[in-house]
């Protein structure tokens, strides 16, 4: 660590980083290093969308009207792998890179060049991915659950799909060490690690579920590429092998790689909420076990996804209660925000609407989460719309609009100036009003009979469908008003104060000015 | 049960609901708590906004825990979010309320922690129950394997009446409705060559299995979704008790057409059900083909175009061109206008790690020799062979 930052200082005394392209491609600083994740997973974002607005055009009515079916498959297959690890995992490194060295009062991550080399992997594995489109056979559409034995029967676009995941495997778990050394090695002194903001906490934890899990992702995808081309036999029951076993592996990872994508959530939601009720978070040390609770039940749950593949009735029996045992930690979790606003003195900034309409609708993807759970009544609605809409509820309106709080909250601090507050409160009232539109009619569809990834469906489902539909691409359109109001924001506007927010309590409002310099903290700050 | 009528028409369609929508989903949600078991009485239209009406008893529970589970969610829901939205609407500091500084509270923290865990303990009991009553398949009076193929359905009635009967059964609409030649029928998607026939009242074991990818046997009227695995055999139960025509799908993503392999029951009364368990047979005995006939390229190609439409076409097309880039053609093909045990061959064990089944397993010699005589004579392909069922059965060891 310390020749990090012998060599940081080197970079203070001289000044002489590169210009132009260069500054970007060679940059060690964790702010540049944010700036390009958080780049890379809004165009990525965009990408995503795009795919799903091709899928939610041909579900607009019945019958096959735009693609053939297989490319149906590699929409909602490229969609799926796009948003989770293009989206909304690479946006939340960019958070942590910006965030926690000015949030415990370092002065940059831990191990700044391998800093570099983990984004810059990511453009090339999104390359890789990007371009299974274009070779024969197609993208990848077995959807982004890859399930064996319908993968080892793609072209080599699932083959490019394979490299592109073990690329990200290993971006994630170079991120997640240097987010675990920062933590641990580099807080101000004073800066325990109860004193630590909640952001830094749940980032602390999910950088340790991102290094137990990746490796056995890249073990389930490794072994299906032999199966793919080197005769081994893991997945294919003829020569001996369990396709069960693929989903025992992959869901081992999947679940824990779900709260990967929510806790970082909880952290920016649990800055944001007493930020605006300027009131401090209700019940910090339960937010801290409940966070560690949930990330250690999701090591023994991963099975729920599997409740119709069969199972002996105790396994089955096992998972609902351990499944079902997660709502506690999170209706904790739930109960500290609103005991936090209660009796604040609240005020209704872009970043406070998200972080409510968060908790709103979030919780109702924690309810339908819990429908899930109960196995009886997966049975029903195991691999239909429900499961669509309950996801979407937990991922779009869950880590996607935390993302979206905590760009309108840090900002100003990022740039220097405040964001547009009326293009910010457009973006919020659009981005919920076409959300509910586009996923609530789902749970209705699920409920009712209509399988997920089928490119066509029964005219019973019309309304319902068309409805989404509209919904889908209100919510894209949406997208662009955040755009214009970051690039705004960015260029010009207001002058931001060091705290713009009368409640944010936290290092990087207390002593540093916005925007904040290039090097922060060199000498540490002490945390009473 | 009979669907709704829908219009093909969607203009007209769009701007009613445009105009209905926001009350429409507002109403969703209220109709789907309020309604209850009190729908399951009486709606014979397809499900809307709930599970579809129950036609076994495990289905009925499975349909009354969804209620209740519901019905929980929805109190602690108000609960839950009228503390914060009065909260929202009271302490805000347009209204200038002061920020209080309170934080952290024992017994608080220890009662909502309690509390939530009292209620699923409450939730998992029933949970059990149903459970249990699911995974018991034993003392079965009927049992029949589902085999997933990409893509339809294989049936085989191992045990009780009707042992022996074996059939396929593959999606019934035709393409001209799937890309809007043609208006859409009553049962579009949801209808099939060869339903499944069970009797009602009777405990129907269901092995599933798969021959190639992973599919999942879906009904869910029945309350039944059972995951089809290649080489390895799942089991499920159910016990209707009204007579009727019930529709599912395929519930796992099990390749391009994995939209079109519904699934449809019928369920008649006893003497019916013998009924046709009779007709099967007799079916059946005349169906089978004198293995030492001779036939012409006539008569071969007319019975190679219906097996080609049935098992072919979804991959190769009915113009034989495939689909670039991911299904070969076949018009022009060198394994087609070549030699024909090549292709034999490749038609019976198929091709490892894509979507060409071994048909082997599949369809009979003749039906084999048929489709490969219809290939192997139309489009451009002109070699004039016929392909006799004996040659298959030769090629098969």
């Amino acid at each position: 660590m310390s020749a990090v930052l012998d060599n940081h200082g080197h970079h203070d005394d001289h000044a002489h980083h590169p210009s132009g392209i260069m500054r970007w491609v060679m940059t060690t600083n964790h702010k540049d290093i944010g700036t390009l994740y958080l780049w890379f997973s809004f165009i990525m974002f965009l990408v995503g969308g795009v795919l799903a607005l091709g899928i939610r055009a041909e579900l607009f009515q019945p019958g096959m009207q735009f693609w053939r079916p297989e490319f149906f498959n590699s929409l909602t297959t490229m969609h799926g792998l796009i948003m989770v690890f293009g989206g909304i995992m690479p946006a939340f490194v960019g958070f942590a890179n910006w965030q926690i060295p000015m949030m415990i009062g370092a002065p940059d991550m831990a191990f700044a060049r391998m800093n570099n080399w983990s984004f810059w992997l990511l453009p090339v594995a999104a390359i890789l991915l990007v371009a299974s489109f274009f070779v024969p056979g197609g993208a990848p559409s077995a959807g982004w659950t890859i399930y064996a034995p319908l993968s080892t029967q793609m072209g080599p676009g699932m083959d490019l799909g394979i490299f592109a995941l073990h690329i990200m495997g290993a971006s994630s778990i170079m991120g997640s060490i240097n987010i675990v050394t920062t933590i641990l090695n580099m807080r101000a002194p004073g800066m325990t690690l109860m004193k630590m903001p909640l952001f830094v906490w749940t980032w602390l934890i999910t950088a340790y579920l991102l290094i137990a899990v990746m490796p056995v992702l890249a073990g389930a995808i490794t072994m299906l590429l032999t199966d793919r081309h080197f005769g081994t036999s893991f997945f294919n029951a003829a020569g001996g092998g369990d396709p069960v076993m693929f989903q025992h592996i992959f869901w081992f990872f999947g679940h824990p790689e779900v709260y990967i994508m929510i806790l970082p959530a909880f952290g920016i939601v649990s800055q944001v909420i007493p930020a605006f009720a300027r009131k401090p978070l209700f019940g910090y040390a339960s937010m801290v076990y409940a966070t560690s609770s949930i990330a250690i039940l999701s090591f023994i749950v991963w099975a729920h996804h599997m409740f119709t593949v069969g199972m002996p009735t105790a396994g089955q029996l096992f998972f609902m209660y351990a499944t079902v045992l997660i709502a506690v930690p999170t209706g904790v979790k739930v109960f500290n925000w609103v005991a936090t606003m209660w009796k604040g003195s609240m005020t209704f900034e872009t970043p406070m609407l998200f972080s409510v309409g968060f908790i709103f609708v979030f919780s109702m993807g924690g309810f339908t989460g819990l429908i899930c759970a109960i196995a009886p009544i997966d049975y029903q609605i195991q691999d239909t719309y429900y499961v669509v809409a309950h996801f979407h509820y937990v991922l779009v309106a869950g880590s996607l609009f935390a993302i979206f709080s905590g760009a309108y909250f840090w900002l100003p601090k990022w740039t220097g100036h405040m964001y547009n507050e009326a293009l910010g409160k457009w973006h919020f009232w659009l981005s919920m009003i076409f959300f509910n539109i586009t996923f609530f009619p789902m749970h209705f569809l699920g409920l009712a009979g209509m399988p997920r990834r089928i490119p066509d469906y029964a005219p019973q489902f019309a309304d319902f469908n068309m409805l989404a539909t509209v919904g889908a691409f209100g919510f894209g359109l949406s997208q662009l008003v955040f755009l214009v109001a970051v690039l705004k924001c960015i260029k010009g506007g207001e002058k931001a104060p060091a705290n713009p927010w009368e409640g944010a309590d936290t290092l990087e409002w207390t002593h540093l000015p916005s925007p904040a310099p290039y090097h922060s903290f060199e000498e540490q700050p002490v945390v009473k | 049960m009979s669907n709704a009528r829908i219009e093909a028409n969607a203009a007209g369609r769009a701007a009613r609901l445009l105009t209905g929508l926001t009350s429409k989903a507002a109403a969703a949600l209220i109709t789907a708590l309020v309604t209850g078991s009190a729908l399951a009485e009486t709606a014979m239209a397809p499900a809307r906004y709930n599970l579809q009406h129950p036609a076994t008893k495990v289905a009925a529970d499975i349909y009354d825990l969804h209620t209740l589970m519901m019905w929980i969610i929805v109190v602690v829901f108000v609960l839950v979010f009228s503390v914060m939205f009065y909260s929202v609407f009271a302490h805000r500091k347009s209204v200038g309320h002061k920020a209080e500084q309170f934080h952290e509270n024992t017994t608080v923290e220890i009662v909502w922690t309690i509390i939530p865990a009292i209620i699923l303990l409450g939730m998992a009991w029933p949970a059990t129950k149903t459970l249990l009553a699911m995974k018991d398949t034993t003392s079965a009076d009927i049992t029949i394997k589902a085999t997933g193929y990409q893509w339809k359905w294989g049936y085989d009635y191992l045990k009780g009446d009707g042992e022996g009967i074996s059939f396929l059964s593959s999606l019934a609409t035709p393409y001209d409705q799937i890309y809007n030649n043609e208006k859409k029928g009553e049962h579009y998607l949801l209808e099939v060559d060869n339903p499944l026939v069970v009797p009602v009242g009777k405990k129907v074991r269901v092995l599933t299995t798969a021959n190639d990818v992973i599919h999942a046997w879906w009904v869910p009227a029945f309350g039944v979704k059972q995951d089809a695995i290649p080489g390895f055999v799942r089991d499920t139960w159910f016990k209707a008790e009204t007579e009727g025509t019930y529709r599912g799908q395929c519930a796992e993503l099990c390749g391009k057409e994995h939209g079109f392999m519904p699934i449809v029951v019928n369920v008649l009364s006893a003497e019916k059900y013998a009924a046709w368990v009779g007709d099967q047979k007799k079916k059946m005995a005349a169906a089978a083909d004198d293995p030492n006939k001779a036939w012409d390229l006539a008569e071969m190609k007319a019975r190679g175009e219906k097996v080609y439409a049935a098992n072919c076409v979804a991959c190769h097309q009915a113009n034989g061109q495939g689909v670039k880039g991911a299904f070969p053609a076949l018009d022009g093909s060198k394994i087609v206008t070549g030699p024909k045990a090549v292709q034999i061959a490749l038609v019976l064990n198929g091709k490892p790690n894509t979507a060409m089944a071994a048909f082997g397993k599949q369809l009979s010699d003749t039906d084999i020799a048929a489709a490969i005589t219809y290939t192997r004579n139309t489009w451009g392909n002109k070699t004039g062979e016929v392909i006799q069922p004996p040659d298959i059965k030769a090629a098969r060891k």
